[in-house]
C-alpha cells in the first residue's frame, strides 16, 4: 500500500471521528474566539494600533488553538489501545503521522477561517483585500505548526505529564514559525499591503525541513 | 462459527489462513520496564500450525512475550525472527506484520466508529482487495450483522471482543497472537471464540494464546509453555499440553 493512500485512510478516519464527536473543533473554536474577544476588550485598539499588534495576537490565538487541538490527536488513540492497532498495520509509520498531520491541518485551518471574520471586525482590520496572500501565509504557518505539533504530540502522548509537556516542547520549536508568520501577516495588514517573500520563504523552508525530519524520525516515534 | 451467525448475514464462513504461517524464533529475549524485568533470556521456537498456550501467574511475562512476538515491543537484548517455509528469515517488518493478527487486553477498536467502519478502516490499512465484501463476510461470521452500523461504544464487552477478533483475522494472518481473549467473556462468547480458533487452527494458522486457566479454548492446544518471573519454567507438547492449563 502506498504511503499516500494509507495516510488518506488515516485522514478519513480522523475526519469521520471528528464529524461524529465534534470534540476538537468545537472546543478549539470557542476557546480562540474567547481569546480574541478578551484581547479586544483589554486593549480596545485604534485602527493604527491594530495594524501594529494584531498580527501577533492572531498568531498567538492560532498557537493556543494548536496546542489545544494537537494533544488529543494521539492521546485519544490510547483509549482502547488503537495506537497499537495502527502500529500493527503493515504501513510505513510516516503514513500514520502524515494522516494525523493532514487532519490537524484541516481542523486548525477550519478554526482559523472561522476566527478571521470575527478578528477582522473586532480589530477593525480589512482582510478582504489581502485574502489570497493571507490564505497562503496562514497555510504555510499552520502547516509548520501542525507538523511540529503532531510530532511532539506523538512523543508527549507516551509521557506521564503529557498535557504539560506538549506546550513546553512546542513553544521553543515554533518560534521561527511564529516570527515569520507574524512578520508576513504584519506586511499584509499595513496601509499599503505588501507580501514580504523573505518571511514566506522562511515559513516554506521550515515546513520542508520539519516534514523531512518527521519522515526520518517516524519509525522511532511509532515505538514504545 | 457459522452456526452463531445471524440469519441475514451475507456469508458466514470461518476465516482461513491465506498465507503460509512463518515460524517464530525468539533467541535469548529479555525485556525490562523500568526496574521490572518482564522477560529474562527467553528462547523459544514456534513451528507453523502450532496452537501454543502461554501459562503463568500475573506478571510472569506472558503479555510481554506476545507483544515482543507481535513487534509491538522491541526486546532489550536478544532477537525475534520470523522465517518462511524455506527457513529464510523475513527482513521486511511490513511483510512480517502482514502475517500477524493480534488480540490484546483492549479491543483496539475506535469507540466512535461503527463496527463496520472500524473493520473497513483496518481492511483498507492492510490494503485488502474487495475490502467491503470481506468486511461484510467477516461481520456475518461474528453474528453481529444487525449491529454492524452501531457505534462500538454501545457494544458489550463480549461483542467488542468478537469485533476485535474479527479485526485481527481480517487479513487472514498466518500467526494469531491472543492475550487472554476469554477474559470477561460469557459462555456463549467463549464457545464462539473456541469455534473460530478451531477453524483457524484447522486451516494451518499458528496460534499463541495466553490464558490463566482451563476453558473450552485450551482443549485446542498442542503445546503449553509456562512462564514464571519472565523465564520459561516448562514447555510441554502433545496431549499433556491441556493438562498443564
Amino acid at each position: 500500500m502506498s504511503l499516500l493512500r494509507a495516510a488518506a485512510w488515516v485522514l478519513l478516519k480522523e475526519m469521520r471521528t471528528e464529524w461524529r464527536t465534534r470534540e476538537l473543533l468545537t472546543t478549539t473554536v470557542v476557546f480562540v474566539l474567547m481569546v480574541v474577544v478578551l484581547f479586544s476588550f483589554t486593549f480596545d485598539p485604534t485602527r493604527e494600533e491594530s495594524r501594529r499588534f494584531s498580527p501577533g495576537l492572531l498568531w498567538l490565538s492560532f498557537l493556543f488553538a494548536g496546542s489545544l487541538m494537537l494533544n488529543p490527536s494521539f492521546t485519544r488513540e490510547q483509549a482502547n489501545d488503537t495506537w497499537q492497532a495502527l502500529r500493527l498495520a503493515p504501513v510505513e509509520p510516516f503514513a500514520v503521522l502524515l494522516g494525523k498531520i493532514g487532519a490537524n491541518l484541516l481542523f486548525l485551518t477550519l478554526a482559523e477561517w472561522l476566527l478571521l471574520p470575527v478578528f477582522g471586525v473586532l480589530y477593525d482590520v480589512s482582510l478582504l483585500r489581502v485574502l489570497g496572500s493571507l490564505a497562503g501565509v496562514l497555510l504555510l504557518g499552520t502547516l509548520g505548526l501542525c507538523v511540529v505539533g503532531t510530532v511532539f504530540a506523538a512523543i508527549s502522548a507516551q509521557a506521564r505529564m503529557r498535557e504539560l509537556l506538549l506546550p513546553v516542547l512546542l513553544l521553543p520549536a515554533l518560534t521561527p514559525v511564529l516570527i515569520a508568520g507574524v512578520e508576513a501577516t504584519a506586511g499584509l495588514l499595513e496601509r499599503e499591503p505588501r507580501l514580504d517573500w523573505t518571511w514566506v520563504k522562511i515559513l516554506a523552508g521550515f515546513d520542508v525541513v520539519f516534514l523531512a525530519a518527521s519522515y526520518l524520525t517516524s519509525e522511532y516515534l511509532a515505538e514504545e | 462459527m457459522s452456526t452463531l451467525a445471524a440469519p441475514d448475514a451475507p456469508h458466514a464462513g470461518p476465516p482461513a489462513a491465506a498465507v503460509i504461517p512463518p515460524s517464530i524464533l525468539l533467541r535469548q529475549v529479555s525485556k525490562r520496564y523500568g526496574a521490572v524485568t518482564a522477560l529474562r533470556g527467553v528462547t523459544l521456537k514456534f513451528a507453523p500450525g502450532e496452537f501454543v498456550l502461554l501459562l503463568g501467574p500475573n506478571g510472569s511475562g506472558k503479555s510481554t512475550l506476545l507483544r515482543v512476538a507481535a513487534l509491538l515491543a522491541r526486546p532489550d537484548t536478544g532477537q525475534v525472527d520470523f522465517a518462511d517455509a524455506g527457513g529464510v528469515v523475513l527482513r521486511d517488518p511490513r511483510e512480517v506484520k502482514r502475517s500477524i493478527g493480534f488480540v490484546g487486553h483492549n479491543s483496539l477498536l475506535y469507540d466512535d466508529l461503527t463496527a463496520e467502519e472500524n473493520l473497513l478502516f483496518f481492511a483498507r490499512l492492510y490494503g485488502l482487495e474487495h475490502a467491503a465484501a470481506r468486511v461484510a463476510d467477516s461481520i456475518g461470521a461474528t453474528g453481529l450483522w444487525k449491529r454492524r452500523g452501531d457505534l462500538v461504544r454501545t457494544f458489550s464487552r463480549g461483542m467488542r471482543q468478537r469485533v476485535s477478533i474479527t479485526r485481527a483475522l481480517l487479513h487472514r494472518p498466518g500467526v494469531l497472537l491472543l492475550d487472554e481473549p476469554a477474559a470477561a467473556l460469557d459462555r456463549e462468547a467463549v464457545g464462539w471464540l473456541a469455534q473460530a480458533l478451531r477453524a483457524l487452527h484447522d486451516s494451518g494458522c499458528t496460534v499463541l494464546m495466553s490464558t490463566h486457566g482451563r476453558s473450552d479454548l485450551t482443549a485446542l492446544a498442542t503445546r503449553a509453555v509456562r512462564l514464571e518471573t519472565g523465564e520459561v519454567k516448562s514447555d510441554v507438547g502433545g496431549p499433556a499440553a491441556e493438562a498443564e492449563a
